[in-house]
């Protein structure tokens, strides 16, 4: 609880902040704020107690202790890398109040230990990163990509409350702990776990519930994106993985057929639309829809190796994608281009950055030494646990295909021509940082097995 | 001696080289890191042989075993045989040579260097892994480091072929994920699997599930080698890479996939090798000829050369194939014979490239007045491809045939008639594009002011003709070096056949 706690202290700083007379100038107000969320996240790990509170609906146990520091970590990242972009913003204590706001609602989810304070978590969660998504304020495109947001959250939200309720009527309980005892897989528990699958696909945006994730991801802010990417979808994949595992693990036999389906979806189509992109962020955008379909074959495995790989993975991919965004993010702010036609000679005149984005896309494409290499061969070994190969061979095959447009943004920067290219792009301390940190995190993850053996530890 | 030193030191090197700046010293660190690689690999060679003859049997040496990811049973396992030897040996010869003939590298000579150097390091860790995920692990780093070396210095259609290159050597890498993966889930020790080579092998995986499995392994490390049908990267790949990574690419990066053919799939598999080694010789028959003629066709040198290593890997395979003592020790000797001998042929089109800026046969003519040392150097590279005795291909592609024709049942001995056949193939496109190119009349006038090599290249074409005539007139110094090795894996082949 004391790591929610002080998230909701950092909120009501902001919120006397804002509401003081003076002004505060727009820089030493982000320094302040990711003073407080590097204090945030270093605080959350001497916060290593277990227990539950409020009759059962909140728990706490140092798997997701971790998970929370995993989050604070990628957003006191996506803090440092939008200090360029927020400097010249009006309203950045209303940013952090929003941003920290869906967090805390976050943390609520990963803790909650019964349906509806899961639900509740969520809302909190989804609501201000509507909000969000519309923060470029002159922009139409912006304010589009909020109403799509709102749009499809609500109608997710209804589809997993629908589940949600169904699943009451046929069981008599919504507590984590109490359901497995009541599961016994008649139609009525499957359609209402459906119902509930369809509402998480929505959240991670898994193919057929995508439709919604790449018109957000390119309206959005650059900091909002790497956030609904990265933070967003970590969040509820940890939540999807404890509840799967634990509550509904009776269902196993149903959800797995159901999960290779998604998953195998997920990847083909993510994979086929990132292959057509031009745009930078939608790039990313379908990238990290085929990345989620890796994802969903690592819970597939039903082992302690299958959390385990899903937990490190999304570690990983906070540092990869982070280091990918960052680059976009600094580029789009300086000279306000995202094409990837704009990205052809890009390493003449940027060289640093150039091998900062070059090694984050070699993490996603799973290319050693990087991280990446480490966080996929898990995910897919357990997959492979389970048996079926058919499903590991596509998954492998698919990896090829994604390769293949990581490679063209690769060629872009280091073997095209153009009689344009971005002029060198000025870094601040505080994005620099950030790139050290995801790149230390790319390189050290993967070879130094720490990580992994710290996680694995967490489930046994 | 620990064999992370062979790691260690590219690694080293390719740090070095980051933190200097300019041409001359990034070379000059380059280098003295590949010559350091030489004599580690050459220290390694001694020490080996003294193992042995000391009385040391077991089947590997020197072995290392750090745990890595301990959940998982991953360990960083490393030792060597004498097949990982003559692999080491070769890469050590191929990376200096490389170095030596890219001396004259201006554009972004710092990020060429590195790359070459971090190749290098993958190639080692390969051959040396004992353990299935750190050999998995280097065979995916020495692979996109060629994706930028062709892409940024190559020449030609430069970007279609690496990517042509990459992806199926990355598709030829997720196959055999797939047959690691089945390997390892139907591994049982104490309860736990495990990715240790040496502790897969002493166990008796049962026939089904090798013959589920040994495809994927078999064909996914067979790309790496041009395996017919999927050999179609290897002449892109080839001509369109600048010198010293066309050298490494054929000279290390295909022998990756024989290695681990050998090493992997058959090692392991024994059962499903047997079950299956007909589809391979024909696959391998198919490779060798078509290769052959596919290279009497071509006009430029670079494709010659790149389809003839189509037909030469050829050999490879079928030596791996056919399951003899005799034709696996051909099969490796094949390696290290046609390692040496593409990388000095592509050294030297590289020299003839630099000079007359065509690769065109038709556009060359009588080289040999202009520049003797590099004519001399292309025609030994040409007389070892089409197996001449004295050089290491007839020592090689010789004990191939040997070790075939001990098959007595007509299929092998029709394989190895149409095997031997493609030999006359060879001499006519060598032959001919010799003939023409050094030889000839002088087509070109301005060709007449050109200079003959450098320092650094007759130091490259030196050390790899000292290896391409020490195996041809030495050969028992390697085959004694693979014995002991081939022959372990012989009795385990035997064993499951029986």
């Amino acid at each position: 609880m004391k790591q929610e706690l002080v998230i909701t202290l950092i909120i009501f700083i902001l919120l006397f902040v804002k509401l003081g007379k003076e002004a505060t100038k727009n820089e030493t107000l982000i320094n302040f704020v990711n003073i407080l969320l590097t204090l945030n996240l270093l605080s959350g790990f001497f916060f290593q107690q277990s227990g539950s509170l409020f009759g059962d609906m909140f728990r706490t146990s140092q798997l997701f202790t971790f998970e929370k520091n995993l989050l604070n970590l990628g957003t006191l990242i996506i803090s440092l890398q939008s200090y360029n972009w927020l400097r010249e913003h009006k309203h950045v204590p209303e940013f952090y109040i929003l941003l920290l706001s869906t967090l805390l609602g976050m943390f609520f989810m990963i803790s909650s230990n019964n349906l509806l304070m899961f639900y509740l978590a969520l809302e909190l969660s989804t609501i201000p990163l509507a909000a969000l998504a519309n923060f470029d304020l002159e922009k139409k495109r912006s304010s589009e990509a909020a109403f799509k947001m709102i749009i499809s959250s609500a109608f997710s939200s209804g589809l997993l409350l629908f589940g949600i309720s169904m699943l009451y009527g046929s069981t008599g309980t919504l507590s984590f702990i109490e359901l497995p005892a009541h599961l016994n897989g008649n139609p009525l528990q499957i359609f209402s776990f459906i119902l509930l699958i369809a509402g998480f696909g929505f959240k991670i945006s898994a193919v057929p519930f995508h439709l919604w994730t790449a018109d957000v991801y390119e309206g959005a802010p650059v900091a909002v994106t790497s956030y609904l990417s990265v933070i967003s979808k970590g969040a509820i994949l940890f939540v999807l993985v404890s509840v799967l595992y634990n509550a509904f693990a009776p269902l196993n036999e149903s959800w797995y057929n159901i999960l290779f389906l998604i998953s195998v979806l997920t990847m083909i189509i993510g994979n086929l639309f990132a292959l057509r992109q031009q745009n930078m962020k939608r790039f990313l955008a379908f990238s990290s829809i085929a990345q989620v379909g890796f994802i969903l074959i690592g819970i597939t495995g039903y082992s302690v190796a299958g959390s385990a790989s899903v937990i490190f993975f999304v570690l990983i991919y906070i540092f990869s994608n982070l280091a990918a965004f960052g680059v976009i993010n600094l580029v789009s702010a300086v000279t306000g281009r995202e094409s990837l036609n704009d990205y052809k000679g890009f390493y003449k005149n940027n060289r640093g950055l150039s091998w900062v984005l070059a090694i984050a896309l070699f993490s996603l494409g799973g290319i050693p030494p990087t991280a990446g290499f480490f966080g996929k061969f898990f995910l897919l070994l357990a997959g492979a646990g389970r048996g079926n190969y058919l499903l590991i061979t596509i998954a492998a095959l698919n990896m090829v295909i994604s390769l293949y447009y990581y490679l063209k943004v690769i060629k872009a920067i280091f073997m095209d021509t153009n009689d344009d290219p971005i002029e060198p792009v000025k870094t601040g301390w505080s994005p620099r940082l950030a790139m050290i940190i995801c790149i230390a995190g790319i390189i050290i993850t993967g070879l130094a097995s720490g990580a992994y053996n710290y996680i694995y530890s967490l489930f046994s | 001696m620990n064999l992370s030193l062979l790691i260690l030191v590219p690694l080293i090197t390719a740090v070095a080289i980051l933190l200097v700046k300019g041409l001359k010293q990034v070379r000059t660190i380059a280098l003295f890191g590949s010559a350091a690689q030489l004599i580690l690999a050459f220290v390694l060679f001694y020490f080996y042989r003294q193992e042995r003859a000391g009385g040391n049997t077991s089947n590997f040496l020197f072995e290392n075993n750090y745990t890595w990811y301990a959940p998982l049973n991953i360990n960083f396992h490393t030792g060597v045989d004498g097949i990982s030897i003559a692999m080491i040996l070769l890469t050590a010869f191929v990376v200096i040579a490389g170095v030596l003939v890219s001396w004259k590298m201006e554009k972004l000579s710092k990020e060429f260097f590195f790359l070459l150097i971090f190749l290098s390091l993958g190639a080692y860790g390969f051959f040396i892994a004992l353990d299935l995920f750190t050999l998995f692990f280097f065979l995916e780093v020495a692979v996109i480091p060629k994706f930028l070396l062709i892409g940024i210095w190559g020449s030609g259609n430069k970007e279609y072929s690496a990517m042509k290159l990459a992806l199926m050597l990355m598709g030829g890498s997720a196959l055999v994920f797939v047959g690691l993966a089945g390997l390892y889930f139907n591994t049982n020790i104490n309860g736990a699997h495990s990715f240790d080579l040496t502790q897969i092998a002493g166990m008796n995986i049962p026939l089904e599930v090798q013959k589920l499995f040994f495809p994927f392994a078999f064909i996914g490390f067979g790309i790496f080698t041009a395996l017919f049908p999927f050999h179609t990267w290897v002449p892109d790949g080839h001509s369109s890479a600048p010198t010293a990574a066309s050298m490494f690419l054929a000279g290390i990066s295909m022998k990756l996939g024989g290695y681990g053919c050998l090493r992997v799939a058959t090692y392991l598999m024994p059962g499903a090798a047997h079950e299956y080694s007909t589809i391979i010789i024909v696959l391998a028959c198919i490779a060798i000829l078509y290769g052959a003629f596919a290279t009497m066709m071509q006009t430029d040198l670079k494709y010659i050369n790149a389809y003839s290593s189509v037909s030469h890997c050829g050999f490879v395979l079928l030596g791996i194939g056919m399951l003899t003592k005799t034709a696996i020790d051909g099969a490796v000797m094949q390696m290290v014979s046609h390692g040496l001998m593409t990388a000095l042929f592509f050294a030297v089109i590289g020299m003839i490239y630099d000079r007359t800026h065509t690769r065109q046969v038709a556009q060359l003519g009588g080289l040999m007045k202009m520049m003797p040392f590099i004519s001399t150097v292309f025609v030994i590279a040409g007389l070892c491809s089409l197996g001449l005795p004295g050089f290491s291909g007839f020592v090689a592609e010789m004990t191939v045939f040997m070790g075939s024709w001990q098959k007595a049942d007509a299929f092998y001995r029709i394989a190895t008639i149409i095997a031997c056949a493609s030999i006359v193939v060879t001499a006519v496109y060598i032959l001919r594009s010799t003939g023409k190119a050094i030889m000839g009349p002088v087509v070109n006038n301005e060709h007449l002011s050109l200079g003959d090599a450098g320092w650094n290249e007759r130091l490259a074409a030196g050390l790899l003709i000292i290896g391409i005539v020490m195996i041809g007139i030495v050969p028992f110094l390697l085959k004694d070096l693979i014995n002991p090795a081939t022959q372990t894996m012989i009795q385990k082949i035997v064993a499951v056949i029986k």
